[in-house]
């Protein structure tokens, strides 16, 4: 039998399932984060659903005791926006790595972006491909040396918040997992956010790229007075190369497509074959 | 017999294909059956389009062999037509064009543009011309042809009293010039015939009624000739019942989200042709792997690569019952006529929703724009199957809401651990597992595409691995045990048996009939499911014929190939692949050249 729990903790949101990742990884503290925001929304297992695509961060909704759609590479912004669509009550998350989000699913970021429908994306980004073991991935930098790039990336380094805040996404946000706590806090705030929240969670990979000293040092707090209605602002702070801010770049609530949507629905009919058939005679 | 089949041949964006259309339904509302054919370049303006109509009072089963009736409206249709013309038929044409050569047809010259441009003053009407010469020459009445134009003005932006009346007036002034100009040789003339309740409709009108008949509520597709009018189809009558529409960024985003949706326990669909389904495959092998109902619509047209968008082909049947990768069960559907495109795709959502696959509904372009004169009995309330494991919520659909809804459950605040072990891929003899939804107090699950426990868990054991496989395929057995058999048509005692797939169902059938009445023993079977295919019945049916006929309009001979395969069959090969249909003279010479 299910079971309510009025109070929910953390670890109530725990699959039985033992996380895939290696010891030491960025994707434990983001796991974390997330049962911590949701617990702290009281979010029902019932009603939320966690999708992915294909990567190490992707095996994110096996390790959670919710709903969860493990698809394929690329495709957990399409799935997860279908989802929402069609069933605009339920909460609904789309997590993943740097590879599902800006390479092989940069395509539905942008359609993503304009539509503003309401889910939250989380991206672990190492910085590499993890899950076929160490190569190039377009957050790399360039001149990286990894197993495809043998002479170093040619190609320059992607940008994530500066790309959602060219295609006004409504929530950009970004956080890192060795500060579980504050990813938690924006998890919540993401959720909260009507519209497409995006998440941006520096999260190292200690096997094949460890970024964790370089990230300690670089990820720095978004300045106190920052206006997070002030995009031009927001993409002086996204433009930083030295520091990597974390905290709310940027936030605006504008009308989401499930909402409209789901206006449109409001003045429906049951369908009737004889009626919808006239039409034809 | 009433019958007659019109050609009217001209340019693109001149009015050819929206006079032919105004001549069918005016005929159809007039009692007539209908069938029409037609083609038209990928060119949004310009280049040679035609429409032909078949009009007869009894029941049609296919386009015709060739055009009773001509009508030329420059000179390039003629050369362009002139061929399929039947020996004694009529040619139609303005002597202001071109002067045909003579040949075995009775010929009338109309000025079409002299009267169009000088007693009408509007150049437009000259559409209005030719159909009121038809009319005066063979039928229908001009009354009927009003009817239709009015109707279709009245929902026009470029509405005004002005152009009707011009238009009434080129009517009765072309119906005026054949009267007193023409001495009629010809034995075409559509008497009146009593009423019946009929809708005139075509392939993917009648798609997107079955489709909301079906309960899908949710559809996203990407454009695509010629599937776009489904996707837009569904994008204006989705709201009006409680649905809701994605236009997507491309074809995979398309299926990704209408597997959402469908996870959502919302019945999804999406429509496209074959350079989208080619890049929809991924998602074939996820829905499969995840056990999520899809239906996808391949409406295909002519390959490969872009191919020849505007054109008919039945090629991607090798595609569909294999596209992906790995093995991944999938039913395939074809419907063969506009009665199907409702029924089987009432029968293709049951289908995926009942054995959680994706279901493959291949027509084509040729069932998408031909339009047919159906029973209006036909169109009846859809049974509806619902989800194993929903069927206490599929009470919800019926109001129009959404699939499932949250209402009335307790909300559920981090569950049990026994909850995250619910066996969503139990194992069970039919291979049909429960599936729950979120939202509705079920109990929770991860849908996964790599391999999996009953839990959903990934599980990557060879014990594990071949115990799912199995339960998988299963399901296609159970789906083949619990669906009808497809009739056989034609002479008991047949030696020669023709089997076809898709759109050329009427088309064989009725080069059956000519050659039954000639003195061949024959008959033909056309399964509509072609996965899983109807062993019993198509292996009794080959047993009983000596020789078997397979006409196909693809190149490699898609069906002859599973056949051979599937039962060793020595098919006689019949393709066309030029872009156009069959005509049932074609079958008959097929059969009378084997018998």
């Amino acid at each position: 039998m299910t079971q309510t729990v009025i109070n929910p903790t953390p670890k109530d949101y725990k699959s039985e399932v033992k996380p895939t990742w290696c010891p030491g990884c960025g994707d434990f503290g983001v796991l974390n984060a997330a049962f911590r925001g949701l617990a702290n929304l009281k979010l029902s297992t019932d009603q939320t659903v966690v999708v992915s695509g294909i990567g190490c961060s992707s095996r994110f909704p096996h390790f959670m005791k919710t709903f969860g759609f493990h698809t394929v590479h690329g495709r957990s912004l399409p799935v997860a926006q279908g989802l929402k669509m069609a069933r605009p009550e339920l909460t609904v998350l789309a997590v993943g790595g740097d590879g599902d989000f800006f390479s092989i699913g940069a395509g539905h970021l942008v359609h993503a972006a304009l539509r503003n429908i309401d889910i939250t994306v989380v991206v672990m980004d190492n910085e590499i491909y993890g899950l076929t073991k160490g190569q190039t991935s377009p957050t790399s930098p360039h001149g990286h040396v990894t197993k495809s790039t043998p002479y170093g990336l040619l190609a320059s380094q992607f940008n994530p918040i500066a790309t959602v805040l060219s295609l006004n996404v409504s929530f950009v946000a970004r956080g890192y997992s060795a500060k579980p706590k504050d990813v938690a806090s924006l998890v919540e705030k993401g959720v909260q956010h009507k519209g497409f929240s995006f998440i941006h969670v520096l999260s190292p990979c200690p096997t094949f790229y460890n970024t964790f000293n370089a990230w300690d040092d670089a990820a720095t707090p978004i300045p106190q007075g920052h206006n997070p209605s002030d995009k031009g602002q927001a993409m002086m702070l996204a433009m930083d190369t030295e520091k990597q801010y974390t905290g709310i770049f940027y936030q605006q609530e504008r009308p989401t497509m499930d909402q409209a949507a789901h206006e449109l629905v409001q003045q429906s009919k049951p369908f009737d074959i004889e009626q919808y058939m006239k039409r034809y005679v | 017999m009433n019958e007659v089949t019109i050609r009217i041949g001209g340019e693109s964006g001149e009015g050819t294909i929206s006079g032919g259309d105004i001549l069918a339904l005016a005929s159809a509302r007039w009692g007539y059956h209908v069938y029409t054919f037609r083609t038209f370049p990928a060119e949004i303006l310009g280049g040679p389009c035609m429409f032909q109509v078949r009009i007869s009072d009894r029941p049609i089963k296919s386009m015709g062999d060739n055009a009773d009736v001509l009508i030329c409206l420059n000179k390039e249709a003629y050369d362009r037509n002139i061929s399929d013309l039947r020996h004694g038929g009529v040619l139609i044409y303005d002597p202001s064009d071109f002067v045909p050569e003579a040949g075995d047809y009775i010929t009338y010259a109309v000025p079409f543009n002299e009267i169009a441009r000088k007693e009408i003053q509007l150049f437009q009407t000259k559409n209005m011309v030719m159909l009121g010469a038809i009319c005066g020459l063979f039928g229908p009445p001009i009354e009927a042809i009003v009817q239709v134009v009015q109707s279709k003005l009245s929902k026009s932006r470029k509405s005004n009293s002005t152009l009707m009346e011009k238009n009434i007036l080129a009517l009765d002034a072309a119906k005026k010039y054949v009267s007193e100009h023409l001495t009629k040789s010809d034995p075409y003339r559509l008497g009146a015939v009593e009423k019946a309740d009929r809708v005139v409709l075509n392939g993917n009108q009648a798609i997107v009624a079955g489709a909301l008949a079906a309960q899908c509520r949710y559809f996203s597709g990407y454009p695509i000739t010629p599937a776009s009018d489904i996707m837009e189809g569904m994008a204006k009558e989705l709201p009006q019942v409680g649905g809701t529409f994605l236009q997507a960024e491309d074809e995979m985003a398309a299926l990704a989200s209408v597997l959402g949706a469908s996870y959502g326990g919302v019945r999804a669909m999406t429509a496209t042709s074959g350079p989208g389904f080619s890049l929809m495959t991924e998602l074939i092998g996820l829905s499969s792997m995840a056990e999520l109902p899809a239906v996808i619509v391949d409406a295909q047209r002519s390959g490969p690569s872009t191919g020849m968008p505007t054109k008919m082909e039945q090629s991607d049947l090798s595609f569909a019952l294999h596209a992906g990768h790995g093995d991944a069960p999938r039913i395939v559907i074809a419907p063969a006529d506009i009665e199907d495109c409702y029924n089987l795709i009432i029968q293709a959502f049951n289908m995926a929703e009942r054995y959680q696959m994706p279901v493959l509904f291949l027509t084509d372009q040729s069932l998408t724009a031909r339009v047919e004169s159906v029973d209006r009995s036909i169109f009846k309330t859809a049974t509806i199957q619902p989800r194993v494991g929903q069927e206490a919520h599929a009470s919800n659909g019926k109001n129009g809401s959404n699939g499932a809804s949250a209402n009335g459950h307790q909300v559920l605040v981090g569950a049990g651990v026994e909850e995250h072990s619910y066996s969503r891929y139990a194992y069970t003899p039919t291979g049909i597992s429960p599936i729950s939804t979120p939202g509705t107090g079920t109990p929770a699950y991860v849908a996964t595409g790599l391999e999996h426990d009953q839990h959903g868990h990934p599980d990557y054991e060879p014990e594990d691995h071949v115990a799912m496989m199995e339960k998988r395929y299963r399901k296609l057995q159970t789906a083949a045990e619990e669906m009808a058999s497809p009739e056989r048509y034609g002479d008991k005692n047949a030696t020669i048996g023709v089997i076809g797939w898709g759109s050329t169902e009427g088309t064989i059938q009725e080069a059956v009939d000519r050659a039954l009445a000639k003195g061949y023993k024959v008959a033909s079977m056309h399964p509509k499911v072609l996965s899983p295919l109807p062993d019993r019945a198509l292996q009794d049916f080959i047993n009983s014929v000596e020789k078997v006929i397979v006409p196909e309009c693809n190149y490699s001979g898609q069906l002859a190939n599973l056949l051979g395969a599937k039962y060793g069959l020595q098919a006689i090969r019949v393709n066309k692949f030029g872009g156009i249909p069959f005509t049932a003279g074609e079958i008959l010479r097929a059969i009378e050249e084997v018998g």
